[in-house]
């Protein structure tokens, strides 16, 4: 079910969604939490398909803010999502115009879940500092994307200078199954110590830096980040040991290779994630993710003490 | 510098998944029910997810004149039908790759010679580094024969200490305390105990683990869970089908060994244990074994235990045969197809609750859960007349479907009078999660992969359950036919009267 509230208030949203509640029991109660997604017109369908796509793991309020144009008067449209329209959530659409647009706390403040727990989402470009925004200083958790910003080595830049526990970035997230590959292969025998490391990714890939700031924490090695021209996302990782390397090569989507010494090749399903597969993985947790505070803050430094960073043209 | 421990695993990381190390599964009975519709789709959503290592294998054994591929396509097929997560080819692919089939007889010494000669190819060829789980998805009379094969071909023992072989094994774990020993007794004649896995499926559900969460994550339960609060417990398993194609398996064992032994007596012991001090394996079944040990009998068997078979009638719309008409049961069968019992429990915590259990087939509807009834409040400062519908404050587990937790109180009717009525509050559980909520034994079978134990209970409680239910059974058994019930119905009414006697009833679940 879709209903427009055009030229409203959050107030009356806020009404509207008590009234849905006793008439048609549509919005229940039994929400985990509040998801604010703030994202400009093109990117919003987008983001709410991804928020729908991880409401079904967690169930939430979904309100999308989306900053229409800031000239002219103050208005607020608003749009109620529920039922088959919205997957596991409710989603309440809300686009602001004028001078609103730089105001969208103020819309959400009366919508939110009470006592739940509140994530915010920048889907695209975010503020400076994330938690000094209005919004994402209201939220447990503030979600950004670098990969999605115009510059995102920039934007990676950005959320270093920022960091407060509870920011994430999903450049972060898309690296779990490849982190997790890793560390099972460290799991196996021999159990060596890893001597030196290399990451290759495209040039802008912001996962790609946060993949060899983390091996440089973790693994007291020098670690190359080898700028790949060609490729837009990781390509491979390599792990020197006594015994030989060990290396984990995507070369054609979604399967991957990986070759331990002493042992064959192996193939490995290792896709690319959907925003809605990485927000979901997000939502899992409310608590700051110091792992990847502490990569963001000193890996990344680490690595560019200690290691060097090489270009290459990817070969296909 | 030594090697501690793997620098990139940081307990704080709690994004890494836990992936398997390199092995392969070895099913047996793969032919079978349960491995085309839970174990092979369970395997392949492991590896969907990311949670299966690269070097994994899966190996079927079964007596078909299968050639590799022909096995891959049943494990196709059963994956395209049942696995719960969208099918993906690049998964398939790598996972296939692993496959392998095995045809002959368990009595065939070659046929096991020749899984030897599979598993040790598998080694080299997919890495599964001598690490092998068996799974023995066969009736239990065939126990016996495959650990003889397994030892005598040399697959039940590990080659190098850092390997490991254990084998996993399904309900029912006999059908009486004596057979359950000598069960265990051939399996452990084989295999180390710690390397056992007992499968109970219901440990692995997500609300199962969830009533340890309720209990011991909160504040607001576990002051009122006990004796001075709680008025009884019922624990139901009901299944709105009949048998089946189960009459080999069913007849002669009944509802009670079929689901009281086992389930019912787990949820119980969940419900009912002491807070184990932590969640590894040992100290969680040491509270388990505990509180199944101070389950005492009802003195009077006639008057607080039932059972019933149920007889022909319309059942949610359809006309079904009662059991003694269903294919292959003979016409004057005494198995029970619904149990009930009351038990007590020995401890300062629970004395005077009783739990009720009850399961049975083609019952209402399908449904499990576990309902934690309260006493009235000591005191009601209102008119009587205002609180004559007020029922008794509940709690209850939804185990299947519809996962969640249902409250039930008293509130005041809206109007000028005083009047106060039961109201229902309802915590979904399952609403929501289940389509990205992880199957039974998806988690089952990781588990029994990465080696870890919790949700596999142990001989001792199989044991300990047996001897609650056995002199039961031999109670029983000197009745006669059960109670014949009508099919659709809540079961016969000496079930009923069970209730009635101490003043209490039956929910409707």
């Amino acid at each position: 079910m879709i209903i427009d509230l055009p030229s409203t208030t959050a107030g009356s949203v806020g009404k509207r969604l008590v009234d849905l509640r006793e008439k048609h029991g549509a919005v229940t109660l039994g929400r985990v939490l509040t998801l604010v997604l703030i994202a400009d017109e093109d990117d919003a369908e987008d983001a709410i398909a991804s928020a729908n796509h991880a409401s079904h793991e967690h169930p939430c309020r979904i309100l999308a803010v989306i900053r229409g144009t800031s000239r002219g008067a103050t208005r607020l449209d608003a749009q109620i999502r529920v039922g088959g329209d919205a997957g596991a959530s409710e989603v309440i659409v809300l686009r602001t115009f004028g001078p609103l647009t730089a105001h969208p706390v103020s819309v959400v403040m009366p919508l939110l879940l009470p006592d739940a727990p509140l994530v915010a989402w920048w889907p695209a470009e975010a503020p400076d500092a994330p938690a000094e925004d209005p919004v994402g200083a209201l939220a447990q958790r503030r979600i950004t994307d670098a990969a999605c910003c115009k510059r995102p080595i920039a934007a990676l830049q950005d959320r270093v200078a920022s960091y407060r526990p509870g920011d994430t970035d999903l450049a972060w997230t898309r690296l779990t199954l490849w982190r997790a590959l890793l560390a099972a292969a460290l799991d196996q025998p021999p159990y060596e110590d890893v001597t030196a490391a290399r990451v290759v990714g495209g040039t802008d890939n912001p996962s790609a830096d946060l993949l060899a700031g983390w091996l440089a924490l973790t693994l007291d090695c020098p670690v190359t980040r080898t700028k790949a021209s060609g490729v837009d996302g990781m390509l491979s990782v390599r792990l020197d040991r006594a015994s030989g390397p060990i290396v984990l090569e995507r070369q054609d989507e979604p399967v991957a290779v990986l070759s331990m010494p002493g042992r064959t090749d192996r193939q490995v399903a290792l896709p690319r994630r959907s925003a809605g597969e990485c927000l979901a993985e997000e939502l899992r947790r409310l608590e700051p993710d110091d792992v990847y505070g502490d990569v963001l803050t000193t890996g990344l430094e680490i690595q560019r003490e200690t290691g060097k960073v090489t270009r290459t043209k990817a070969r296909r | 510098m030594t090697w501690t421990a793997n620098p990139l695993r940081d307990k704080r990381d709690k994004r890494l998944p836990r992936i398997a190390g390199p092995s392969s599964l070895v099913i047996f009975g793969v032919t079978g029910d349960l491995a085309r519709t839970k174990l092979m789709p369970a395997v392949y959503d492991l590896a969907n997810r990311g949670l299966l290592p690269p070097a994994f294998s899966l190996v079927g054994f079964a007596r078909r004149d299968w050639e590799h591929q022909d096995f891959g396509k049943q494990v196709r097929d059963s994956v395209r039908e049942h696995a719960r997560t969208p099918f993906s080819e690049a998964t398939w692919r790598q996972l296939s790759a692993g496959f392998r089939f095995v045809s002959g007889d368990f009595s065939d010494d070659d046929a096991f010679d020749r899984l030897s000669q599979t598993v040790r190819e598998l080694d080299e060829q997919q890495g599964t580094g001598g690490n092998h789980a068996f799974y023995l998805s066969i009736p239990p009379s065939s126990f016996d024969v495959v650990c003889k094969q397994l030892a005598r071909s040399g697959l039940a023992e590990p080659e190098r200490e850092d390997q490991w072989r254990r084998v996993v094994i399904e309900k029912p774990f006999g059908h009486d305390l004596d057979s359950a020993r000598e069960l265990n007794n051939v399996v452990e004649r084989i295999f180390p105990a710690d390397s056992i896995f007992r499968i109970d499926h219901y440990l692995g559900k997500e609300t199962v683990q969830n009533i340890m969460a309720l209990r011991f994550a909160n504040q607001l339960f576990e002051p009122i869970w006990n004796a001075h609060y709680v008025d009884h417990v019922q624990i139901t398993m009901a299944e709105d089908i009949g048998i089946g194609s189960r009459a080999g398996y069913y007849d002669g064992i009944g509802a009670a060994r079929d689901v009281i032994q086992n389930h019912l007596l787990q949820l119980l012991a969940l419900v009912a244990m002491e807070e184990p001090v932590s969640f590894d394996a040992a100290d969680l079944r040491a509270e388990k074994e505990k509180i199944l040990s101070a389950v005492r009998l009802p003195p009077d068997l006639d008057t607080y235990t039932a059972r019933g078979q149920y007889s022909a009638g319309w059942a949610g719309g359809t006309y079904v045969p009662g059991y003694l008409d269903e294919d292959g049961i003979p016409s004057d069968s005494t198995t029970e197809t619904y149990a009930a019992i009351r038990l007590d429990i020995d401890t300062r915590r629970w004395a005077g609750v009783p739990f009720y259990l009850r399961t049975g087939k083609r019952l209402g509807r399908r449904v499990t859960e576990v309902a934690v009834v309260f006493k009235r409040a000591p005191h009601l400062p209102f008119e009587s007349t205002s609180t004559e519908v007020l029922g008794q404050n509940a709690l209850v587990i939804r185990v299947q479907p519809d996962e969640g937790v249902t409250m039930r109180f008293g509130s005041k009717v809206p109007g000028t009078a005083m009047e106060v009525r039961d109201v229902t509050m309802d915590f979904g559980y399952g609403y929501s999660f289940t389509e990205e909520s992880p199957e039974a034994y998806e988690r089952l079978v990781l588990d029994v992969l990465l080696g870890d134990p919790p949700l596999f209970p142990r001989h001792e409680e199989v044991e300990l359950s047996w001897k609650i239910l056995d002199p039961i059974e031999e109670h029983w058994a000197a009745k006669g036919s059960p109670e014949p019930y009508p099919s659709g119905s809540w079961g016969p009414a000496s079930a009923d009267d069970m209730l009635a006697r101490d003043g209490r009833s039956w929910r409707i679940p």
